[in-house]
């Protein structure tokens, strides 16, 4: 085959080359205090997929996730967001904190919070413009929001407050994106309504990556899974990875409570 | 009351004090760390004695840039504390400050015998007598002025937080809100956090001289923590904080002139009576403000009872 082929295959299908991975983790160790958080992470996701990560408690999920956005040191290993390092591939990622990691009491409006989205592409001293404003506005509008654009964020409830986080998410317009338990306390409503957004993320060949902790979803929602436990238990498809044998090995002792649950799940599939 | 030209001059001077420490201060108390005000305006102490033993002069660039230094190390030791030795940050604030600032007392008191540095100076300042230390006597529209140091190097202070203010108004809000955002889209908010440590300590040093450190700790967190009731808005508060910080400075210049004067005493510390003010401006807040005040919200909880 000519070279020519070659990159037109690439370009083609980026999923393919391995250069091009959305995410891949190689030997990732994250420590504090000397203990380790989470052990020689090795990791591939490929393009395009909608991903739970689960494990108990203290597993490390948010971890991972900082440290693949160099939130916190490494120490040691390998991140690589399409091939590239975080800091220069950093315009392609989008990142959702955890709900509690802000004070809702700050003097924002719900617009202000999804227009911060646009200050990573917008660079230092540079204003928001109109544009940006409008775009923000339109990620309101699709989380369903638009009405309480300028509402003081303590004046929203929880569902509305982690929809707004995710229409800042959207105005990031990344390619991949980090959710760390964008689910946590919210109602049906806004389950279902964030399900149909993933979904549509993913549709648009995006990648996300998503905390979760419901694992009677995992299989309705999610068509990748990694199970972490400190190490990686297991990571691939969900069909084939979300088993009982992998979840027992996941939460051990701990999944005792609701085995009988994961049970159902898995053997209703 | 008799008004002179250096009652105006000493409420000038008060006002761009509190300005400029307020412009400052709405960042510290959103970002919830209103006492690293504290703990940087006595830390400096030792910036400022270290600073006049070498060059052994009282000159403000020196000093400046020996507190700048020192605010900034409190900044970093507080955070290496808080993460190498078990205890949160405010504990590690409260050991930083205070062995400095004990290090800078032990520093001027050694140095005091041929050294016109006054500790109490440190503590209330001295005011009233900023206006005596004329530098500048320009004419504008036919009057003639006499610019007091003090007005001069605390204009310049307001002048250069207001432009850094506006300048990283984007970064200063995302940073505060959410830090780990910012830094993830490559706005580092630490490099923001000790910009901000920086100008804090720079302007604590500026306004020492004038009001001393418990006006400026006072108005670092004072009008920022009022003007938050008042408004949802960060560009509201920031230009409302200032507005009470000068509304303290001038309440508190005509009381300090009047007030004791009921009670049969002469006039009393203009700085102190800035605080006070603005402590009565909060209270006041605190109680009627239409939206977040007590009793409004009283009377909205009996009235939906209804």
């Amino acid at each position: 085959m000519s070279q020519a082929s070659d990159s037109f295959m690439q370009i083609e299908q980026p999923g393919i080359s391995s250069r091009s991975l959305p995410l891949k983790i190689r030997d990732l160790t994250v420590a504090y205090h000397r203990k380790p958080v989470i052990w020689d992470i090795d990791l591939s996701i490929p393009e395009g997929k909608l991903v739970s990560i689960v494990g108990p408690n203290g597993a490390g999920k948010s971890t991972l996730i900082k440290a693949c956005l160099e939130l916190i040191p490494r120490t040691s290993g390998e991140v690589s967001i399409y091939g590239q390092s975080y800091k220069k591939a950093r315009k392609r990622v989008g990142y959702v904190p955890q709900r509690e990691s802000v004070d809702w009491d700050f003097p924002v409006s719900a617009l202000d919070v999804v227009a911060m989205g646009t200050y990573g592409k917008l660079g230092w001293f540079r204003r928001v413009s109109k544009r940006s404003k409008a775009l923000s506005m339109e990620a309101l509008e699709r989380v369903g929001l638009a009405d309480y654009a300028h509402r003081q964020i303590s004046q929203l409830s929880g569902g509305q407050q982690q929809r707004t986080f995710l229409a800042r998410a959207l105005v990031q317009d990344a390619d991949i994106y980090f959710m760390d338990e964008p689910f946590a306390a919210v109602d049906a409503a806004t389950e279902r309504a964030i399900v149909e957004l993933l979904k549509e993320l993913q549709k648009r060949g995006k990648t996300v990556l998503v905390v979760h902790h419901d694992l009677a979803t995992v299989p309705q929602y999610f068509d990748w899974t990694v199970l972490l436990n400190m190490r990686v238990v297991a990571a691939g498809p969900t069909d084939e990875v979300f088993t009982q044998e992998n979840l027992r090995r996941t939460y051990g002792g701990k999944l005792t409570l609701f085995t009988q649950a994961a049970n159902e799940v898995v053997q209703s599939r | 009351m008799e008004w002179y030209s250096i009652d105006t001059w000493i409420v000038v001077i008060g006002a761009l004090a509190a300005g400029a420490c307020a412009l400052l201060g709405n960042f510290l108390v959103l970002r919830k760390m209103s006492m690293m005000g504290d703990a940087i305006s006595h830390a400096v102490l030792p910036g400022l004695a270290i600073a006049f033993l070498v060059t052994g002069a009282r000159a403000s660039l020196s000093m400046f840039i020996g507190a700048a230094i020192v605010g900034v190390l409190t900044a970093v030791f507080t955070q290496w504390i808080s993460r190498f030795g078990k205890v949160d940050e405010g504990a590690s604030m409260g050991i930083v400050f205070t062995t400095l600032f004990a290090l800078g007392l032990l520093l001027i008191v050694q140095g005091a015998d041929h050294v016109d540095l006054d500790p109490s100076c440190v503590l209330y300042g001295a005011i009233e007598l900023t206006p005596l230390d004329v530098v500048w006597r320009p004419t504008l529209f036919g009057c003639s002025l006499e610019v007091p140091r003090a007005a001069l190097v605390l204009a310049g202070v307001t002048l250069f937080n207001a432009v850094f203010v506006v300048a990283f108004f984007k970064e200063l809000r995302i940073s505060s809100f959410d830090a780990e955002l910012a830094t993830a889209m490559g706005i580092n908010s630490k490099l923001m956090h000790y910009l901000l440590m920086t100008l804090v300590a720079v302007t604590t040093v500026a306004c020492f001289e004038a009001v001393g450190s418990i006006i400026v700790i006072a108005m670092l967190i004072v009008p920022a923590a009022t003007a938050h009731l008042l408004t949802d808005r960060l560009w509201l508060m920031v230009v409302l904080s200032v507005l009470i910080a000068i509304g303290s400075a001038v309440l508190g210049h005509l009381s300090a002139l009047i007030v004791p004067g009921w009670f049969g005493f002469a006039d009393t510390s203009t700085s102190g009576m800035m605080a006070v003010m603005a402590g009565l401006i909060f209270s006041t807040v605190m109680l009627f403000a239409p939206k977040y005040g007590v009793l409004p919200r009283l009377v909205r909880k009996t009235e939906a009872v209804r």
